[in-house]
């Protein structure tokens, strides 16, 4: 992984440079249509150039028009650069990444003969077809992203996640999936290849980078209209000043007219527009978030509705039982003792924390003749069978329910402990013994320590969020007014997280979710942004439009963030290319026309040397200004959730008032360099 | 001097008071809401709409309603273009003025139909009353189709999602009726009591002190003079317009004449915010239009108020200011403030010689012109604006990290596409058709009164008055030739009708759009910010394109002067 944030390492900058030149092709070239207009003038200015070495005396020196290709030249290579540099980055992001799967043996299962005994064969992972099956035992590098169909295994994903601590993943449910170029550090597993070689997520993204599937976004189409049609103003006003001048008997060059062309015409954003969009990608992908196109990045930015599950993300991974709450007439003791016995089989972090509550140890506990209940989602409850006697631990109308239909009655003194967890934010778990309430554990919720901050700041931002969680709406709604959070689904199925999307969307609104399981995907592909966990399921990984690697649900935060610095970076970046056309005028039209028309020099606000210098100095400082911007294009414009009429003051004040005064500033420093040269 | 500004600033506070109530009236008659003039009015447009036979209960959608203003607008082409080559056998002629030529008649029929009003002939003796009274309809009926087009897009952005709003000929038949006729009515009254002319008879006659005869031209004047400024044509009765004497008597027709021409472009403003229920968006608006208007009018009524430097330095005392060209009734302040209010409104009527303005004025005249917004014609100006509202929106969403959004719905390539075509179509029209004329000095120079600078702002002026729609001119040009009357005629069409689909499209697409409801991180579009961005968007836009073309133009003359 690599880690290096440095914008300019020595490597990429190399293969940036050699980029820059191949990208100068006009087959590449006509993809952005400013460039390729700066592309046709400096064409026009090399025909100039050569037409003046043999002899025409109309166009000024050979060293001025040669001057002026030469700026318009390196304009051009900035911008590549910039496009190729982007490129190069995220490339270099992907294949530290792609690295990880290089080449290592994958040990093959093939069905033989009828009764499908399974042989191995031990062969390289490049030769893996999706649909394969091989075979993982500890100390093996999985060879390719597969489902596991069989086992469970502790598997270290450092090399993709960055995290150390291993992760268990097993067949079944919705932890089957492994990724190429991890490694199993415990038990074996026998896995099914799901993506065929060079389909990855990994490689789509790359492909994505390298420009080969590169499409446009909307917003970067809409965009680059509205800079064609800057473009096109200019080319009339460029066009048209020629007859003009004639008119007023002030003959202009046409290395003069190709100067004030390319300076108007918005090269600046248009020089970094495609650099800017990689960049997005490359910066979701620096966070470890695998996009599967550009647009959902962008999309991302205009999220309004961001549906987050409670575990993990709002609270500390899962319940922890808090207090033991006996029914009347039950010893506490017992309580206990009973309580501890249907938990002694219970895997589940909320079992482990019932068990450390009682401070006893298990092992001190007779369990000969018992049968353990495991917990299904029909009966919603777990337990124990041991010595006539049936414990079963679970939800409140769960137990209520078994209770009632053995003819015993459901305590209100019970009823009023349940209510009273409930109220605040915890779980009831009730338990009872041979179908009679025994008394109640309250299970409670940890709240993520500045979880609440974020949500403030996304509310700033504009979006809305809400909790999804198993939970009663009691509960819910207590652990949601705690978080922060502006809305929650209660006792959420699959199926409720679907509606919502759908209702919210139905509003105009956008969603973004994140999710793991195989029932999460419907949901995932419904959501405008989806983020599968790298850990879920193929089915919800193909769902959705980003993968992240690192399986952290507050990672859709930094995601939105990612976006909105995207359009964000976009809009300034124009903002600030059109306005610095006001000093390229102050600059170039006061120099064309001030020797037939010398009282314009009141024009010349500047006081520029010559009208050369004031020319050339514009169009460097044009030139320049690509290269100067590069790393703000690549890092993004800072996003601050201060509401968006603070943010667009802030904005255009800094590139629409700063794009009217920098170019004065630059244009006339370069100017006293340039006036002592020629 | 300063009775002279304070008359000025009454002016222009009148204007705003008159329109307000005004912009809640039309806001009612948009929305079909029940005003006490229905009475009449409903019968008259029951009568009128059984006449013509047309369905004017059907909603229609953005295509139809584009469809239905260029089939009546056609019509009235070809009906303009047979009375004026016919004028001299037609009745109501009796001075006996000869009827038009080809060329100029078509300049004429296309100028008063979209509502330009630029004349390349003299009305008293160009025209017969025939042909003053069918311009006169064209007076009423351009308006109005500007005023429905704008009130089309008015219902199309109060839409939620629908692809249909509106009748187009409903609406057309209600702002003739009960907007432009009646205040027509009032103004031509106002203009009676003040001695001018309204009569089929022909020319009179005096005797003067020297004791020759001398003919005077008459007609209806005071009733097309009130509808000239009502629906910003601008076209005048006689040639020289409203410094005719007997087009404009005295200083209180001026002052009527200045704020007629005001109140129904700002009063479409304030007829969008009670449409919307969101006043706060038109007062950012009519804030943008007017921080516009007084940029352009304070520097013009300034350099008229000083006069011309070198005059000053010869020793001659200039207390009245620039007076070359204007009319001692009205004086160098006022005339300023008419040639600006004349020119962000597309009216075009002049009260004093636009070609002997200072250079700096004569700069703000055509700067008031390129944008053509700042108010702008009946309902077009609004159009104008809705553009750069568009083009403001998609930077602003940008910068601000989303996706752009303009009252609900997403601003998307397709709009961007025709909002920047719209854009563009100005400054291609001023600058090709000014790059044509002096490209073709065989055509043109021989028409020019002067050579040089203010020779090449003649030309720009002239392109740029029949680009905006707005048809006064640097008098001073010949343009009744056949090369101006074709040009200018052509730039007129499609400054007219393009400008006018665009926003209608637009609108249309975004009325058909999925509602969005507001959120934290949508950005208002009814603040000062956002009134600044569009602000910086226009002027941005306007100088950019158009910056060259003034410094061959006023910006040299300016510092030629000051030398």
């Amino acid at each position: 992984m690599s880690t290096s944030s440095s914008l300019f390492q020595k490597d990429l900058l190399i293969e940036a440079l050699k980029q820059s030149f191949i990208k100068l092709d006009p087959r590449l070239m006509f993809r952005n249509p400013v460039m390729f207009t700066v592309e046709i003038g400096t064409a026009v200015m090399l025909c100039v150039c050569i037409w003046v070495l043999f002899g025409e005396q109309s166009q000024g020196s050979f060293i001025y028009n040669t001057a002026i290709f030469l700026i318009l030249f390196f304009t051009l290579l900035f911008a590549n650069f910039a496009e190729a540099l982007a490129e190069a980055r995220g490339k270099s992001q992907a294949e530290s990444l792609r690295k990880t799967r290089e080449e290592t043996p994958a040990k093959k299962i093939f069905s033989v003969g009828k009764s499908h005994n399974h042989q191995m064969e031990i062969i390289p992972s490049s030769q893996l077809r999706k649909g394969d099956m091989f075979y993982c035992e500890a100390g093996d590098i999985i060879p390719a992203d597969g489902e596991i169909i069989e086992g469970l295994a502790t598997i270290d994903e450092s090399a993709i996640t960055g995290e150390s601590a291993p992760v268990i993943r097993e067949a079944g449910g919705d932890k089957s999936s492994v990724t190429g170029g991890t490694k199993v550090l415990s038990d074996t597993i026998m896995v099914k290849v799901t993506t065929e070689q060079g389909e990855s997520f990994l490689d789509t993204m790359i492909a994505l980078v390298e420009g080969a599937s590169r499409q446009k976004t909307p917003n970067e189409i809409a965009l680059t209209i509205l800079l064609a049609g800057f473009t096109l103003v200019f080319l009339i006003v460029t066009v048209t000043l020629q007859p003009f001048a004639d008119f007023a008997h002030a003959p202009v060059t046409i290395g003069a007219l190709i100067s004030l062309f390319v300076c108007l015409i918005p090269t600046t954003i248009g020089g970094l527009l495609s650099a800017i969009g990689i960049a997005g990608m490359d910066r979701a992908l620096r966070a470890n978030v695998i996009t599967k196109s550009g647009r959902a990045v962008e999309t991302a930015g205009d999220i309004d509705v961001l549906l987050l599950d409670k575990t993990g993300t709002i609270t500390i991974g899962n319940r922890k039982a808090t207090h033991f709450y006996p029914a009347g007439g039950i010893d506490n003791a017992h309580f206990i003792h009973s309580v501890v016995l249907s938990s002694l089989a219970d895997e589940t972090p909320e079992g482990k924390s019932i068990i450390e509550l009682a401070k006893v140890n298990p092992r001190d506990y007779r369990i000969n003749n018992a049968r353990f209940i495991k917990f299904t989602a029909e009966t919603r409850s777990s337990g124990i069978d041991i010595d006539n006697r049936r414990i079963r631990k679970g939800a409140v109308d769960a137990i209520k329910l078994l209770c009632e239909k053995a003819g015993n009655p459901f305590p209100t003194e019970t009823a009023n402990t349940v209510n009273q967890i409930s109220n605040n934010g915890g779980t009831p778990l009730v338990v009872s013994e041979n179908e009679k309430i025994l008394g109640v554990i309250e299970l409670q919720d940890i709240i993520k320590p500045g979880i609440g901050e974020r949500f403030q700041r996304l509310r700033k931002m504009g979006i809305k969020t809400v909790m999804v969680t198993g939970d009663n709406p009691l509960t819910a709604k207590f652990i949601a007014e705690k978080a922060g959070v502006d809305d929650f689904i209660a006792e959420a199925k699959p199926e409720d997280k679907m509606n919502y999307i759908k209702k919210e969307q139905a509003n105009g609104r956008l969603v973004a979710m994140m999710g793991d399981g195989t029932n999460d995907a419907p949901a995932l592909a419904q959501a405008d942004v989806g983020v599968a966990m790298n850990s879920g399921t193929q089915a919800a990984k193909e769902a959705g439009n980003m993968v992240d690697l690192d399986n952290d649900p507050t990672k859709l935060i930094e995601i939105v963030e990612i976006g909105k610095q995207l359009l964000m970076t976009r809009g300034t970046l124009t903002t600030f290319s059109i306005a610095n056309d006001v000093a390229k005028y102050f600059a170039i039209i006061p120099a064309l026309f001030i020797v037939a028309v010398p009282s314009l020099q009141g024009l010349n606000i500047m006081k520029l040397h010559s009208p050369e210098s004031a020319i050339l100095s514009a169009i460097i400082f044009n030139a320049v200004i690509i290269p100067f911007l590069i790393p703000l294009a690549l890092k993004g414009v800072a996003y601050k959730p201060i509401g968006a009429e603070a943010l667009l003051r802030r904005n255009l004040l800094i590139y629409g008032l700063g794009g009217i005064i920098i170019p004065f500033i630059g244009i006339k420093i370069i100017d006293l360099f340039v006036s002592q040269c020629i | 001097m300063v009775p002279e500004l304070l008359g000025i600033v009454c002016v222009f506070f009148l204007s705003v008071i008159c329109s307000i109530p005004l912009g809640k009236y039309i806001s009612k008659v948009f929305l079909y809401e029940y005003t006490r003039l229905d009475i009449v009015f409903n019968r008259l447009d029951r009568w009128i709409i059984t006449l013509s036979g047309i369905d004017a209960t059907r909603q229609m959608t953005w295509k139809d309603h584009v469809k239905s203003l260029l089939y009546i607008n056609g019509v009235w082409f070809f009906l303009s273009m047979a009375v004026l080559m016919n004028m001299s056998h037609l009745p109501l002629n009796p001075d006996g003025n000869p009827s038009m030529s080809f060329d100029l008649a078509f300049n004429t029929s296309v100028s008063f139909i979209t509502n330009t009003n630029l004349q390349h002939y003299s009305g008293e003796t160009g025209l017969s009353y025939l042909g003053q009274l069918i311009l006169m309809l064209w007076q009423f009926l351009s308006a109005a189709s500007g005023i429905t087009v704008c009130a089309v897009v008015f219902m199309a952005m109060k839409e939620t999602k629908s692809e249909a709003f509106g009748n187009f000929y409903s609406i057309f038949i209600r702002s003739c009726t009960r907007i432009l006729f009646p205040l027509a009515i009032v103004t031509a009254i106002l203009f009676l009591f003040n001695g001018m002319p309204m009569t089929f008879e022909g020319k009179d006659s005096i005797t003067t002190l020297q004791g020759e005869q001398q003919y005077i031209s008459r007609g209806p004047v005071a009733a097309f003079t009130a509808i000239k400024h009502l629906g910003t044509n601008g076209g005048g009765f006689y040639g020289v317009n409203s410094a005719h004497p007997l087009e404009n008597p005295n200083y209180f027709t001026a002052i009527i004449q200045m704020i007629a021409q005001t109140i129904i472009p700002m009063g479409l403003v304030f007829a969008l915010g009670y449409m919307l229920k969101n006043k706060k968006f038109s007062r950012m608006i009519f804030g943008v239009m007017t921080v516009g208007f007084i940029i352009l009018v304070t520097p013009t009524i300034i350099s008229e108020m000083q006069g011309n430097p070198n005059i000053t330095a010869m020793g001659i005392q200039q207390t009245m200011g620039n007076m070359e060209g204007k009319e001692i009734r009205f004086g160098s302040g006022l005339s300023g403030y008419w040639s600006i209010i004349t020119t962000v409104i597309s009216t075009g009527s002049v009260n004093a010689m636009h070609d002997s303005f200072m250079p700096l004025s004569t700069m703000n005249q055509l700067l008031a012109m390129m944008v053509n917004g700042f108010y702008g014609g009946c309902g077009v100006g609004f159009l104008n604006f809705y553009i750069f509202i568009i083009l403001a929106v998609f930077i602003s969403g940008l910068m601000v990290g989303r996706t752009p959004e303009f009252l609900g719905k997403k601003v998307e390539a397709k709009e961007i596409k025709i909002a920047m075509l719209i854009a563009l179509l100005h400054p291609f029209l001023i600058l090709k058709g000014t790059a044509l004329a002096t490209a073709l000095p065989d055509y043109t120079t021989a028409s020019l009164s002067n050579p040089g600078f203010h020779g090449f702002s003649q030309i720009l002026y002239e392109f740029t008055s029949s680009s905006a729609n707005n048809g006064s001119g640097l008098e001073g040009l010949g343009d009744n030739t056949p090369f101006w009357n074709i040009a200018c005629g052509i730039v007129m069409v499609l400054a007219r009708y393009l400008p006018i689909i665009g926003p209608i499209a637009i609108a249309g697409i975004l009325a058909n759009k999925k509602y969005i409801p507001e959120s934290n991180g949508t950005l208002k579009t009814d603040t000062p910010t956002f009134g600044l961005m569009i602000f910086a968007v226009i002027i941005i836009i306007t100088t950019l394109s158009f910056f060259p073309a003034l410094t061959l133009g006023p910006v040299a003359e300016y510092f030629s002067l000051i030398k």
